[in-house]
């Protein structure tokens, strides 16, 4: 299952783009793993456009044939952006996880700390 | 727990990459792919299905016959040499141990298939029920494996491998026959709604078979995700969902099943006997979510005002109508006079829902 390196993850299997951006806003979305877990995601509910959200709370959910997930916020922040077209057709997120299938955006508020690197991702879902 | 069991076809499944799950105790394929693929490909071509952790459990004799009659809710001997029937088997209550299809394979042979987590249940009381007749019960579980090819192409395909009649082979009928060469049962049943057959076949048997079948350009793996959206969609009943020691038949809407003009004692006569003219309390609805969020099971229906007045049986969001469907139990005196003042309490949040009569799904007439 594919965990790009470039990444930083949760132990609730949401990915984070961009945390070097100079501009401090991040790309969220799900792992390849959990897409795959959850099989076809028929409906996702994302925050609003301008919503605080908090690390490690949960700020939408995503739904599949056969179960519901929460999603988690995995930083801490305002929600600059959400992805209308992974609202419409939820299932790029199977299709393409960490590219079209992005769900939201995020100015992150504070630094951080315990987001997971690729190498301990990896090690999570083997363990899973 | 013990380790759950593999069916015949464990190898075939991993190699296509299944994602194979622990159901009723035996590693089953959830699904291959796309598990809304696979539905579609049932409901527009063929899909192909394990199905062996079903349970084949024979019953034969001089007295097999009057022994079904007396074990099960519905006249077993009236049912003529090469067809089937949808039945159930009872508790003394009137709670059902299980929902059944019978075959009556010759005049003193009859297939009973259970579903796999009440296997025991049945045999069990099929073996106590049948004592004081001239009928031997047969668990022959591990010896079959059960495939299934569903879809409005299944005929065709199926023609391709073999010189059964299957033109004269009705719908709730089995025949013998040899498909690709193997000695198989051809039961012309299924839990999609779609037209199609259940293949028995020995165990050992159960991987030529599939890998012949699945060469057909119009056939696709297909894993129980699928199974259970398509059975939803065609209003039948999951054990363990819709049907339990705790529900009726009548309550199901199967009361027709129940066949109290049968002559002699049976299982579950005298309960039957006391609740049949009698509205049942609550009866199974279907529901057609308005929003997009999916009525699982368990979920409570509540009325406008928030009152509880039933629960969620099945969920799924429906690949053919493309909007959450589910089955519930309804309190009888709580079907509004008016669509829209119905809910569903999604962790949460009530969410509006239609009634609507079942099946959700029937196929066009062939």
């Amino acid at each position: 299952m594919s965990v790009p390196e470039q990444l930083r993850y949760t132990e609730e299997h949401e990915w984070v783009a961009g945390l070097d951006n100079e501009d401090g806003v991040v790309t969220v979305g799900i792992t390849a793993y959990a897409a795959d877990a959850l099989g076809d995601i028929v409906f996702v509910e994302l925050p609003e456009e301008g919503a605080a959200i908090e690390a490690g709370e949960p700020c939408g959910e995503a739904e599949s044939t056969k179960s519901v997930s929460d999603l988690y916020a995995p930083v801490t922040g305002e929600v600059t952006a959400v992805n209308a077209a992974v609202a419409d057709d939820p299932g790029m997120i199977n299709s393409d996880p960490y590219g079209e299938g992005w769900l939201f955006k995020v100015r992150v508020d504070s630094d951080p700390s315990d987001l997971l690197d690729a190498a301990a991702y990896a090690k999570l879902i083997e363990e899973a | 727990m013990s380790a759950p069991k593999k069916t015949p076809l464990h190898d075939l499944h991993e190699a296509l990459g299944a994602n194979l799950v622990d159901f009723a105790g035996y590693l089953m394929p959830l699904r291959y792919g796309s598990e809304t693929a696979e539905h579609l490909a049932v409901r527009t071509s063929a899909g192909l299905f394990d199905i062996s952790h079903m349970g084949e459990i024979f019953v034969s004799g001089p007295q097999a016959a009057a022994a079904l009659d007396h074990a099960l809710v519905g006249t077993i001997s009236a049912l003529a040499i090469g067809r089937a029937r949808y039945t159930m088997i009872s508790n003394e209550a009137g709670g059902v141990l299980d929902d059944l299809i019978v075959y009556r394979l010759a005049d003193e042979t009859y297939l009973v298939v259970a579903n796999a987590s009440n296997v025991a249940v049945v045999r069990e009381a099929l073996i106590e029920r049948a004592k004081p007749y001239d009928a031997v019960v047969d668990d022959r579980s591990d010896s079959y494996a059960l495939i299934a090819l569903q879809g409005p192409k299944a005929a065709e395909v199926l023609k391709r491998f073999t010189g059964a009649p299957l033109d004269e082979l009705k719908y709730y009928a089995i025949l013998p026959g040899a498909v690709a060469g193997i000695d198989a049962l051809i039961g012309r049943t299924g839990y999609t709604g779609e037209d199609g057959f259940e293949l028995f076949v020995a165990s050992g048997d159960a991987v030529a078979l599939w890998r012949a079948l699945s060469e057909a350009v119009e056939v696709s793996p297909a894993g129980l995700s699928a199974r259970d959206t398509l059975r939803l969609e065609a209003g039948m009943p999951l054990y363990g969902n819709e049907l339990s020691t705790e529900v009726s038949p009548y309550e199901a809407g199967l009361g027709r099943v129940v066949r109290l003009d049968k002559p002699g004692d049976f299982v579950g006569r005298a309960a039957y006997a006391a609740i049949a003219d009698v509205p049942p309390a609550r009866h199974l609805v279907g529901l057609v979510a308005r929003g997009r969020r999916v009525p699982r099971h368990g979920y409570e229906v509540v009325t406008s005002d928030g009152t509880p007045c039933g629960v969620v049986t099945s969920g799924a969001p429906s690949p053919t109508l493309g909007r959450p469907i589910a089955m519930a139990y309804l309190d009888s005196g709580a079907v509004p006079d008016n669509q829209g003042d119905l809910f569903v309490d999604i962790r949460g949040k009530h969410e509006a829902v239609d009634i609507v009569a079942l099946p959700f799904y029937k196929r066009a007439a062939s």
